[in-house]
Order: C-alpha cells, then structure tokens, then sequence
C-alpha cells in the first residue's frame, strides 16, 4: 500500500505505528476518570441532585475501564505476554508500569467501591432469585447475608474512604495516560508537562458528557421521566469542567505559539493542512465551542425543560465527538509530521484489519454490551423496586 | 460488631488468597535465572550459544571461492560480507553437496541497498531502478561483486 508522502521523511516515519486503536485507549480510559469523578460527586462532595446518575457512573466507569487495554493487546499482539507485565515487572518502562495503575484502579476502588455499593441488592437478589442467578449472587455476598443497619454503616464509611482513594486514582489513571504521551520528548507534538493536567480534564469532560447522555438515554428507553435537576446539575459541571479544560489546551497553544521552538512552523502547517478538519472544525469549532456555548445558553436564559434536555442531548454528543477528535488529533497527529520537520505522511486506516475501522467500532460497542449486562444484573436506577439506592438504603452519609 | 464486619473480613480473605495465589503463579513460571545478568533469563545466554552457527563467515567462503573473493577486493563491495547478500550458509561450507545456496534476483536484492531514498546518504551510490534499469536483473550488466562498469571508468582512472 502506497502511502502519500509530503516533503522530506525518515524510512520508519512514513508508516504510522500507532494506529485508530491508540486513539481508542486514552477515550476509553478518559470516560472511565470521567465517569468516576462524576460519580465521586454524589459520594464525596455531596452534590444530591446528580444522585440518579451514582451508580450508572460507577458501572459505565467499570464496562469501560475492562475494554481499555483490549486496543493495546490488538496492537501489540500477543495478548498471553500481558500477563508478564505483572510477573517481572520493568520499573523503567512508563507503559509497562501502567499495568499496575490499571490494577489498582479496578482491583482497589472500581469493583470494591461497587461491592460495597451493592452489597444490600445482591443479598437481596440472592435470597429471591433462583437457579443459575441465585448462585452467581450468592458468590458474590461471599456468604455473608448479613444487611444489618450497622453493617450497611460500615460499608458506607468504608466506601467513603475508598471514594476518597479512587478520586486521586482516577487522576492517576488518566494522568498517566497524558504522562506516557507528554514525556516522549522527542516528539514536540506530546512532549509537555501540562498534557497530563489537559488528559485529565477532557477525561473529566467527556466521562461526565458520555454518563449525563447515557441517563438521558436509559430513562427514555425505560420509559421514566427524566430528572431535569439531576441533568442540569450534570450540564452545569460539564460546562465549568469544559471552560476549565479549554483554557488549559488554549494556554498550551499560546505558549507555543509565543514560544515559536523549532518545531512550531511545521506543526503549525500541519494544524492548517492535515488536521484542519479533525482539530480546527471538529475538535474545537464543534466539539468545544459549540457545545461550551449551548451549555452557556441553558444557564442564561430561561428555557423550557424540553429545550433544556434537546441541548443537553446535543451539547453532550458534541462533546464526545470533540474529546475523541482530541484523542485523535494528539496521536495520529503526533506521527503525521517528520522529526526533520521538512515533512508530511497520511495515516491510512484500514478496515476490517487487526488495528482497523472495524475492530475499533467493534471495540467501542463492547463497553456498551459489558454495561448492558451489568445494568440487567445490578440495576442501578434509583426506582429499581425494593432494591432502591435510596430510601430503603442508609443514606452514603448525605441523604 | 464481629457479626457486622464479617462480610469484610471475608473479603479480606478473598483478597489475601488471591494475592498468595499471585505469589505462588509468580514462584512457579518465573524461570530461576531470571535477573541473573539483567531483566532477562539469565540462561538464555547459553541456550543461544548452544544453537547451530548458521553462518560461515567471509574468511571460510574465500577459502574456495578464490576468484570470487579476488574480484571483491577489488571493487566497493569489499567490505560487504559474502552471507550479506547470499544468506546464511553454514552448512553449504561444511559440506557442499548438503546444500546449493539459491540463486539469487538481483532485480530485488541489489535494490535493498541501492534503491534511492532521501534519507540515505548523497555519497551513496543510489538508483531508482524504475528509471535506471526498468527491472531488469543488475547483473545483465554489473558485476555484483565488483559492480563498477570497467567502460563508466574516467580515461587513465584507477580500475
């Protein structure tokens, strides 16, 4: 396959190695950060109105982060070595040690803070269910079917803490990603010390935009109404959360633009050529101006609850539309410029290949089929019956 | 309070016996030389050595092929070591008849090296064959091991 080449590249510059896959792992991993803080809102800051979206946030954050290394594992082939990252771990390798982050969030906060979150429903469901269901609840109350009120206290302080615990963690798991990336020195395109606080927020915004859409759309289909102080709440930190973010990747590009290193014109010239559509029009014109704009719409003026939610609707798909085109202006961008910045090559993806369109779309429907199953086994709505998060349920020390 | 906590201790318990089976997965595949000289298996080193020589080296192809290795020194490719370009041939050396090294395509092979690419050095001799010879083999008129063209030669150069 013939790949277009401008100017002057090195042999090993013309081919893109890090493919759409790539592009997928920092997306993924940033929605499962993203969803954690919003679910570490409720639990820790004690924001009640976004209390419909706790648990949701909590199982979209775990559908997601268990699909985030499947796009590594396609790249890199080999899926059985993974497991050697655990075993002989290499302290020097920055990507390697991210096992070990990826672990400690799912292992330490995610499936713990869940348990403990659950722990009532699933004794619940053990003791009503039958058959196959009865037995898999059963293992998971670990035999204990004790839902004493002061049991359920110590689970709720204890997954206080671990909230506690998971917000820096879900820092880390995201800043690390912006970290692996900003410290390729050779690379002027990533090589920052602010791309892990950028990472970190647009994590922050598009986990908070992909759960308020999810609640959207999974109250709709269940047929309930939708709580419009939950998702103005949502919308309402979404827009500060975004404002913030933008302003950090603005204060980046106006430190390289005054900087002007020697990298500048050529990265400068690929901004105005090769990434024109996907950073200029759709990462920043739709994916953050358009929607920081609709959103600042619905906190000035006085609008219907309808069109509220239609702007919510379409503020929230532009928003995970544009941190996706972010994703994916840092890392194909990062490899579309030579290192002798005289040239340009084209990343061609393929489609139904190991690292192409395909897998990826295959991969992305797979968080959503992990989270459809987890929401038929572990309900997370509020009105979910006897198994209510609330009421019944002693309070996550606010309600 | 024991009651209340139990389901914790429980948990704890999962938790320890998952970690003490990690342990034990860890005792059992990592092999024992592991480390030994650096973040590798140590006796890898010897495994490798104790592989088959695969290759013959220079020295041993001169060894018969006289003419051949004659011409070399006299052109550029001197420095170009015989298995470079004809592959690994241990066992031919050993013994000729085992096995007749393959005849080789110098449309493709010459091109490995030559084919002209910005970032190889100007002083490098480079073609783009598409244009320079159109595909035909380059031994239609070089002479791999002396590949120079005697007619190109300037009048009174040195051969």
């Amino acid at each position: 396959m013939q790949i277009p080449v401008e100017g002057f590249m090195y042999p090993n510059e013309v081919e893109l190695q890090w493919s759409v896959l790539i592009v997928l792992y920092p997306f993924i991993t940033g929605l499962v950060a993203g969803a954690f803080i919003l679910a570490s809102l409720e639990r820790v800051f004690r924001v009640q109105a976004v209390k419909p979206t706790y648990r949701l946030a909590l199982l979209t954050a775990l559908s997601f982060l268990l699909v985030a290394p499947l796009p590594l594992q396609l790249h890199l082939g080999h899926p059985e070595r993974s497991l050697e990252m655990y075993l002989t771990p290499h302290r020097s390798s920055a990507m390697a040690m991210f096992g070990f982050v990826y672990l400690w969030y799912l292992m330490a906060v995610l499936l713990l803070e869940i348990w403990l979150d659950y722990r009532r429903d699933i004794v619940l469901k053990a003791q009503s269910s039958t058959g196959l269901a009865r037995l898999f609840y059963r293992a998971l109350t670990l035999g204990s079917s004790n839902i004493s009120q002061r049991s359920l206290q110590i689970d709720e302080r204890l997954g206080y803490f671990i909230t506690l615990v998971g917000i820096p963690s879900a820092f880390l798991l995201h800043g690390y990603v912006g970290f692996i990336f900003g410290s390729v020195k050779a690379n002027p395109w990533w090589s920052s010390p602010l791309m892990p606080i950028v990472f970190i927020f647009s994590a922050m915004v598009s986990g908070i935009a992909a759960v308020m859409l999810l609640y959207m759309a999974s109250t709709r289909l269940r047929a309930r109404q939708i709580d419009i102080r939950c998702v103005d709440k949502i919308a309402q930190y979404l827009l500060y959360t975004f404002v913030i973010d933008f302003s950090l990747e603005m204060l980046d590009l106006l430190q390289r633009i005054y900087e002007a290193d020697e990298s500048f014109r050529s990265l400068d010239f690929m901004v105005h050529t090769r990434l024109w559509k996907s950073q200029v029009i759709i990462q920043i014109l739709l994916g953050t101006l358009t929607p920081i704009a609709l959103l600042g719409l619905t906190q000035v003026l006085k609008l219907t609850e309808t069109a509220r939610k239609r702007i919510y609707a379409i503020a929230g798909s532009l928003t995970v539309i544009g941190i996706f085109a972010m994703r994916w202006n840092v890392v194909i961008g990062g490899q579309l410029f030579s290192k002798s910045f005289l040239g340009y090559t084209t990343y061609k993806m393929g489609f139904a290949t190991r690292e192409g369109l395909l897998t990826a779309i295959l991969l992305m429907i797979l968080p959503f089929t992990i989270l459809w199953v987890l929401v038929k086994l572990l309900p997370p709505w509020p009105d979910a019956g006897s198994l209510s998060a609330s009421g019944a349920t002693p309070a996550h020390g606010t309600s | 309070m024991f009651k209340d906590i139990e389901h914790l201790i429980r948990l704890a318990v999962v938790i320890l016996i998952a970690v003490a089976a990690f342990v034990l997965l860890r005792a059992a595949v990592i092999p024992s030389s592991f480390g030994q000289y650096g973040h590798y298996r140590g006796a890898a080193i010897t495994e490798i050595a104790a592989r088959p020589i695969a290759f013959a080296g220079h020295d041993i192809c001169a060894g018969c092929h006289t003419e051949e290795a004659a011409q070399k020194k006299q052109g550029k490719h001197v420095v170009v070591a015989c298995e470079a370009c004809h592959g690994a041939l241990a066992r031919h050396a050993d013994d000729p008849s085992a096995l007749t090294p393959a005849k080789l395509d110098t449309a493709v092979l010459c091109t490995r090296c030559h084919e002209a690419n910005s970032a190889k050095p100007r002083t490098f001799p480079q073609v783009v064959t598409a244009d320079h010879s159109g595909g035909i083999a380059c031994d239609t008129c070089h002479q791999p091991h002396k590949p120079k063209i005697e007619d190109e030669m300037p009048a009174g150069g040195k051969k």
